[in-house]
C-alpha cells in the first residue's frame, strides 16, 4: 500500500491551535481528538494491519508560529514482512517554525520475525521550535526473534545538524544483540527535548540502562534498553 | 603495495594515545555483559557494524577534503575551512554521549599532536578549532592525508582502530589469551575489510549522507563509566 497523512496545524489566534490540513488515506487515517488544551493533538489510526512488506507510508506534518501539535498513535504499529520480502517503509517529514511545537509520541514499533523495513524521520526546525519525539523499538513479538528493521532520525535547528541517528537491528547486522549494541535486550528507545529556553544541565544516569544526555544544541536526549516495552516506557515518559 | 606511512599510523605503538581507550569494554566488563573471549568477540562484532562505519567514514571523507585542498594552489581562503566544520557538525550529530564526544576529541587532539611532528603539513589548519581538539575521525583524515595515503588506506586505519583497541584492552581488562584475542581478530579481518572499503566508497557523498549508525549500549555505558572514581580506560 501506499499512502500520504498531511497534517497542518497553525496558531489560531487566541492562544489555542486550529488544524488548517488534517488529511489521510488508508492505512493512515487521522482522528483530532480535542483535549481542552491550547495543543491541537492527533490520532492516527492505522486502519489495516502493518506496515507490511511493501507498504510505503509517508506522513508530512507543518506546525506554524505559536501553534502546539501532539501527534499520538492508538496502538503499536507492527512491522510484518510482506510476500515477496521487500521492504516496508514509513517516512515522516516534518518542519517547525520558531515559536511552534510538535509532540510526537507515536506508540512502539515492533519488529516481527521476518520483516524487513525502515522507519526514516526528517525533521526541519526553526530557530525557537520546540520537539518532543519518541521512538521505541521492541525487537519481535513474544518469544520470536526480530526481523531486519531501521530507525533513522535526522533533526536540524536553525539550520544546522543536531541529531543524526539510525538504530538497526536483526539478524542481518552482526552483533546487534551484543553487549556493544543492546546486551540481549529486547526494547529501546530515546526521547529527544529541544527546546531553547531550557536550562542546558549534565549528563543524568537514570538507571543501569538509561542516561540522559544533553546534546551540541539547545536538547538533551534520553536513551534506554529495557527488557520490555513497559520498562522502557517508564523512562521515556515525561 | 602500503606504504610504511600506513604501517606507522596503523601500529598500535603510534603515539596517538588510543592505548588509554577501551571503546566502552571496560563498561561492558564491569557490567557483566562480557566474561570472556565469546563476549568479546560479540562485542568486537557490534562495534564493527556500528561505530566502525561511522569512524571510518568521515575519516575518509575528511581525507579525501584534505587531499583535494593539498592538491589545489596553496592559498589559506578561509572557505577552505567549511567542508572541515560541516564535516564536524555532522560527527558532533551523530555523537549524542558527552563523555564520547570528549574522548573523540581528546584522541584526536592527541594524534594531531603527533601527526604535526610526523608529518608537518599546512592541512592541520583546516581543522576545526576546538578548546578540547578536534574529532578524531578528523584528525586522522588529515593525518593521513599529510601523510601521503590513499582514502582507502585512511578508512582501514579507522575501521582497524576500532577493533584493535577494545581487543588489547581486553587481555588486561579480561586477562584473556593473547593468542586467541589475534586469533579472533583474524577472523574478524574480512569483516573489517569489508567495512572500510563501504567507508572509503561513501567518502565524496555529502556528510549529511554518511552514515549515522547508534548503539545505544554505546552511549549509555559511557556516561555511566564517566561517573567512575576509578576506571583503567579514558572511556
Amino acid at each position: 500500500m501506499r499512502a500520504l497523512a498531511r497534517i497542518v496545524a497553525e496558531a489560531d489566534g487566541r492562544g489555542g491551535t486550529r488544524l488548517a490540513r488534517l488529511r489521510g488515506e488508508p492505512p493512515l487515517q487521522l482522528r483530532h481528538t480535542p483535549d481542552g488544551s491550547g495543543a491541537a493533538t492527533v490520532h492516527l489510526i492505522g486502519s489495516a494491519a502493518g506496515p507490511l512488506g511493501g507498504d510505503d507510508l509517508r506522513i508530512e506534518i507543518e506546525v506554524g508560529a505559536g501553534a502546539v501539535l501532539c501527534v499520538r498513535t492508538v496502538a503499536a504499529s507492527i512491522a510484518l514482512p510482506g510476500r515477496d520480502g521487500s521492504r516496508s517503509r514509513v517516512s515522516v517529514t516534518a518542519a517547525v517554525a520558531g515559536g511552534g511545537e510538535l509532540r510526537w509520541l507515536p506508540e512502539q514499533l515492533v519488529a516481527a520475525a521476518g520483516c524487513h523495513h525502515l522507519a526514516l524521520s526528517t525533521v526541519e526546525l526553526a530557530e525557537g521550535a520546540r520537539l518532543l519525539w519518541r521512538e521505541e523499538l521492541i525487537c519481535g513479538r513474544h518469544g520470536e526473534q526480530p526481523g531486519d528493521a531501521v530507525i533513522s532520525t535526522s533533526v536540524n535547528y536553525g539550520g544546522a545538524p543536531l541529531l543524526r541517528q539510525s538504530l538497526t537491528v536483526g539478524p542481518a547486522t552482526p552483533g546487534w544483540d551484543g553487549p556493544a549494541v543492546l546486551g540481549g535486550s529486547r526494547a529501546t528507545g530515546s526521547l529527544l527535548h529541544v527546546d531553547p529556553a531550557a536550562a542546558p544541565g549534565g549528563p543524568e544516569v537514570l538507571g543501569p540502562t538509561a542516561v540522559r544526555l544533553p546534546l551540541s544544541g539547545p536538547a538533551t536526549l534520553v536513551s534506554a534498553t529495557a527488557d520490555d516495552a513497559h520498562r522502557l516506557r517508564g523512562f521515556l515518559e515525561r | 603495495m602500503h606504504s610504511t606511512a600506513y604501517l606507522l599510523l596503523a601500529d598500535g605503538r603510534f603515539p596517538s594515545g588510543g592505548h588509554a581507550h577501551s571503546s566502552g569494554l571496560e563498561a561492558a566488563v564491569a557490567a557483566g555483559r562480557v566474561t570472556d573471549l565469546a563476549g568479546l568477540e560479540s562485542f568486537l562484532h557490534g562495534r564493527l557494524s556500528y561505530a566502525a562505519p561511522v569512524t571510518a567514514a568521515f575519516t575518509a571523507a575528511t581525507h579525501l577534503t584534505a587531499s583535494r585542498l593539498g592538491r589545489a594552489p596553496s592559498h589559506t581562503h578561509s572557505d577552505n575551512k567549511v567542508p572541515f566544520l560541516t564535516l564536524d557538525a555532522e560527527l558532533e550529530a551523530r555523537t549524542v554521549s558527552p563523555a564520547l564526544r570528549l574522548a573523540s576529541r581528546r584522541q584526536g587532539r592527541a594524534l594531531l599532536r603527533a601527526g604535526r611532528l610526523t608529518w608537518p603539513s599546512e592541512l592541520y589548519a583546516y581543522l576545526p578549532k576546538h578548546p578540547d581538539g578536534p574529532h578524531q575521525p578528523l584528525a586522522l583524515g588529515v593525518t593521513t592525508a599529510a601523510a601521503g595515503l590513499s582514502t582507502e588506506e585512511s578508512a582501514h586505519i579507522a575501521a582497524y582502530g576500532v577493533l584493535t583497541g577494545p581487543a588489547s584492552a581486553a587481555v588486561r581488562l579480561l586477562g584473556l589469551d593473547p593468542y586467541q584475542v589475534q586469533n579472533l581478530l583474524a577472523r574478524l579481518a574480512g569483516a573489517c575489510d569489508e567495512i572500510a572499503a563501504s567507508a572509503a566508497a561513501v567518502a565524496h557523498k555529502s556528510p549529511e549522507e554518511l552514515p549515522a549508525h547508534a548503539a545505544p549500549l554505546a552511549d549509555i555505558s559511557a556516561e555511566i563509566h564517566a561517573t567512575w572514581e576509578v576506571r583503567l580506560f579514558a572511556s
